[in-house]
């Protein structure tokens, strides 16, 4: 297997890290003394230089290592945090971004500017910066060779230094390496067998070494070990004669001296290789990988069905069997992988932290973000797609929903402003709610604009949801003038069709003065689901699972007494039904006992009239062909075990038109 | 029988350029993302080898190096740390946690296998 290009994974890295980096620089902007953010700040900066200076963006990490520096001060207690660093590294911290987008981008007079703000705010003003440049690593003097030389070389080692992982046969060995060799250990210091630690070290060593190599060669032996240990290197010149390494020891302690000569066992040698430490890693996969898997299995749950289907007509027992099993399986990689597409919201909900950071500073409100069940996990595709109706939610609230503090001191609250963003998962949904405590929607600017605009005529009776749902309206908005933040055109109908190009529901819910709520309901996930396959006329139908709710029989009776007025009634209640049929205008008689598929999108139901409930079907999602892109009934399609195709019935699309059948059945009397 | 090494580092690219690197090298690299994986990840197995990050979230690596050594399998296994700094007091610190020697980042690949070879031995 290939291993992946170091430098895309330090790129991701780098992304998560500067993320992080924000978060807690965000975090400190509340309470300036948090100490775990401080560190995460500092280590976060630490890591992005290291790796980045690894990785070949030298710009990056010599920038990185003045905030750096900055923040280990910071840490160390020598600085106080305050909101100037705490901004001065934010910013650089979005220079860090361009950094790492365009290194070879000419950065110099930014990067300059920031480390300036920088260092004014760590030394307060006046003081000037210092020259700004990441010290490079110097290379070592290199000595030349100047031919054989002999050297003395006297050691002794810290007592603990094996317990440290010193090896001295290891340094003996890279001694032997360097030239021939003469070594002798010294025992004066090994003490009696009944005191000795046998982890400690009580020898010395006595070498005599001829070599070509620099005297730095030797010294870089003993280089982890040099600042603890007893060193003396000398050259042995005719000033200096070759005397005998032992020659200091008085001659009777001469059979004490043992000649090192054969090279020993390694002291310590792993004895284990099969037993590998199990762990729980994580594997980062391209998101299109996960897509085409996805597809296979998609397929494959069509090639099951089709499977099941032949199995079902044959009477061969052992291929039922088979195909059985085969359809649990296929059930349960499907259950699988949708897991695996699944990410938690907190990664869309992070981001939001620094959009109230900046706007709170632009608006002069004061703002709490507070967010909920960031852990709850949705479609990766979901979040990719929300991301953006969910800035422009956000930037709603905190426009038009929020007042400014004095207000709402006259108001009597609070005068910090707060923003909810919150998850939760409800069976096959997820739902996605902003919410605040601002001012709530102005109904009467509401309907004002609605007339001025011609969406409703002027005085038109219409109910409060009715009322805020114009707020979805193309080409709706309350703001009096294009601010900076919302009221740019991108009005709350994208909001509304991104929300339901991926089936889900929007509804809002407002009270004047206590604030407003936006919710989103989202399906978990948009590749399969689980679906109900009916017969209409001819052609057979899949209605999303998730939104039916009950399946009543139609005798022909009930159905011709209902004539101009479709409804049923439904303990107590009257609903609204659709004769898909006539809808689909398939030319052929109803059956004897239709059935009712009553649906429901958030409070709202309508009934379906169909021929038949065929049964479950596990639908693999396939969307339309570009010719059919602006059919409203129809959500998509799937392939049915046989081959043939089924469409996929638009839950959003089919309630709406219910309703607005009722609406005109009621005005007509 | 391939010695076996543990890298510790938060950093996914450090992790896998030391993987690499030494995989190349012949050895057996074992992966772990911060100090508290790398002492279970100690405690379940026997490495011959610890090349570990000193800033990390959860358990730094210094915290990690005193724990190491109080491991009865792991008293003598070397401890590499990697350091931006060549700052003496942090190496100070380091070896009295128990660290065999210090590898300073950033680092090219050859000098890795260098000391990799140097505290292993042939």
């Amino acid at each position: 297997m290939s291993n992946p290009d170091p430098i895309s994974v330090f790129r991701t890295e780098a992304a998560e890290l500067l993320e992080q980096i924000e978060s807690g620089l965000l975090d400190l902007t509340r309470s300036l003394d948090d100490r775990d953010q401080i560190d995460a700040v500092f280590r976060g900066l630490h890591t992005l230089k290291g790796s980045g200076a690894m990785f070949g963006f030298e710009a990056l990490a010599a920038f990185t290592h003045h905030c750096e520096t900055a923040f280990d001060r910071v840490r160390k207690g020598d600085v106080p945090a305050t909101h100037e660093l705490v901004s001065a590294v934010l910013s650089a911290q979005d220079h860090m971004r361009a950094l790492l987008e365009t290194p070879n981008g000419d950065h110099d007079a930014m990067s300059a500017s920031l480390l300036d703000n920088l260092h004014r705010a760590v030394n307060g003003a006046g003081s000037p910066a210092p020259a700004a440049s990441l010290a490079a690593t110097s290379a070592p003097a290199v000595e030349t060779a100047v031919g054989m030389r002999e050297w003395r070389i006297r050691f002794s080692l810290p007592a603990n230094a094996m317990a440290n992982g010193t090896n001295p046969l290891g340094l003996l060995d890279e001694m032997r390496d360097l030239g021939e060799c003469r070594i002798i250990a010294d025992t004066t210091d090994v003490p009696d067998l009944a005191t000795l630690e046998p982890r400690d070290i009580h020898l010395a060593w006595d070498v005599s070494l001829k070599t070509e190599k620099p005297r730095s060669d030797i010294e870089d032996v003993f280089i982890f070990v040099m600042d603890d240990m007893a060193l003396d290197i000398t050259e042995i010149t005719a000033e200096h004669p070759a005397a005998l390494p032992v020659a200091t020891a008085p001659a009777a302690t001469m059979p004490k001296a043992v000649v090192v000569s054969e090279r020993e066992a390694p002291a310590i040698q792993a004895a284990n290789d099969s037993k590998q430490a199990k762990s729980a890693e994580n594997v980062r996969v391209p998101a299109e990988r996960l897509d085409e898997m996805m597809d296979r299995v998609g397929e494959l749950v069509i090639a099951q069905s089709r499977l099941t289907q032949l199995a079902g007509a044959a009477a061969d027992l052992g291929l039922r069997s088979v195909s059985e099993e085969i359809e649990r399986l296929s059930g349960e990689l499907r259950d699988t992988m949708m897991v695996l597409r699944m990410m938690p919201v907190a990664s869309l909900f992070s981001r939001f932290r620094r959009l109230v950071h900046d706007l709170s500073r632009e608006t002069g409100k004061e703002i709490e973000l507070i967010t909920e069940g960031e852990s709850t996990e949705v479609d990766k595709t979901v979040i990719d797609r929300l991301a953006d109706p969910l800035v422009h939610l956000v930037r709603n609230s905190i426009d038009h929903g929020l007042e400014k503090p004095e207000e709402r001191i006259a108001a009597g609250k609070d005068p910090k402003g707060k923003v909810i963003l919150s998850a939760h998962q409800t069976g096959g949904e997820v739902i996605i709610t902003i919410k605040d405590d601002g001012r709530g929607i102005n109904r009467d600017r509401v309907r004002a604009k609605a007339e001025s605009s011609g969406l409703i005529q002027p005085g038109q009776t219409l109910s409060d949801p009715e009322l805020l749902q114009l707020i979805f309206q193309p080409g709706f908005s309350t703001a009096q003038a294009v601010t900076n933040l919302s009221g740019r055109g991108v009005g709350m109908d994208v909001v509304k069709k991104t929300v339901e190009a991926l089936r889900g529901a929007i509804d809002i819910v407002s009270k004047p003065g206590d604030g407003s709520e936006v919710s989103l309901r989202i399906p978990l996930t948009l590749a399969i689901i689980d679906g109900l396959l009916v017969r209409v006329g001819g052609g057979c139908y899949v209605i999303p699972l998730s939104a039916v709710e009950e399946c009543l029989e139609l005798s022909l009776e009930d159905d011709l007494r209902s004539r101009g007025r479709s409804f049923i009634s439904l303990r107590d209640s009257l609903v609204p039904f659709l004769r898909l049929r006539e809808l689909f205008r398939t030319g052929t008689q109803p059956d004897q006992h239709q059935k009712v598929v009553v649906i429901s999108t958030g409070s709202e139901r309508v009934g379906l009239v169909v021929d038949q409930i065929i049964g479950d079907h596990q639908t693999v999602i396939k969307s339309m062909s570009k010719l059919h892109h602006d059919v409203a009934t129809f959500s998509g399609a799937t392939i049915l075990g046989d081959g043939s195709v089924a469409l996929i019935l638009d839950v959003t699309h089919l309630v709406a038109a219910g309703q607005h059948q009722e609406a005109q059945m009621r005005a007509a009397g | 029988m391939t010695a076996k090494i543990l890298t510790v580092d938060d950093s996914a690219s450090i992790r896998l350029t030391t993987r690499v690197t030494l995989s190349n090298a012949g050895y057996t690299v074992t992966e772990a993302v911060d100090g508290l994986d790398g002492l279970s990840k100690l405690q379940a197995g026997e490495y011959d080898l610890v090349i570990t990050d000193l800033n990390m979230p959860n358990m730094d690596g210094l915290t990690m190096i005193r724990e190491l050594r109080k491991l009865p399998a792991h008293t003598g296994v070397p401890v590499i740390f990697l350091t931006t700094e060549s700052d003496g007091e942090i190496k100070a610190q380091a070896k009295a946690a128990g660290a065999t020697g210090w590898l300073t980042k950033p680092f090219d690949p050859e000098s890795l296998v260098k000391i990799a070879r140097k505290v292993l031995g042939k």
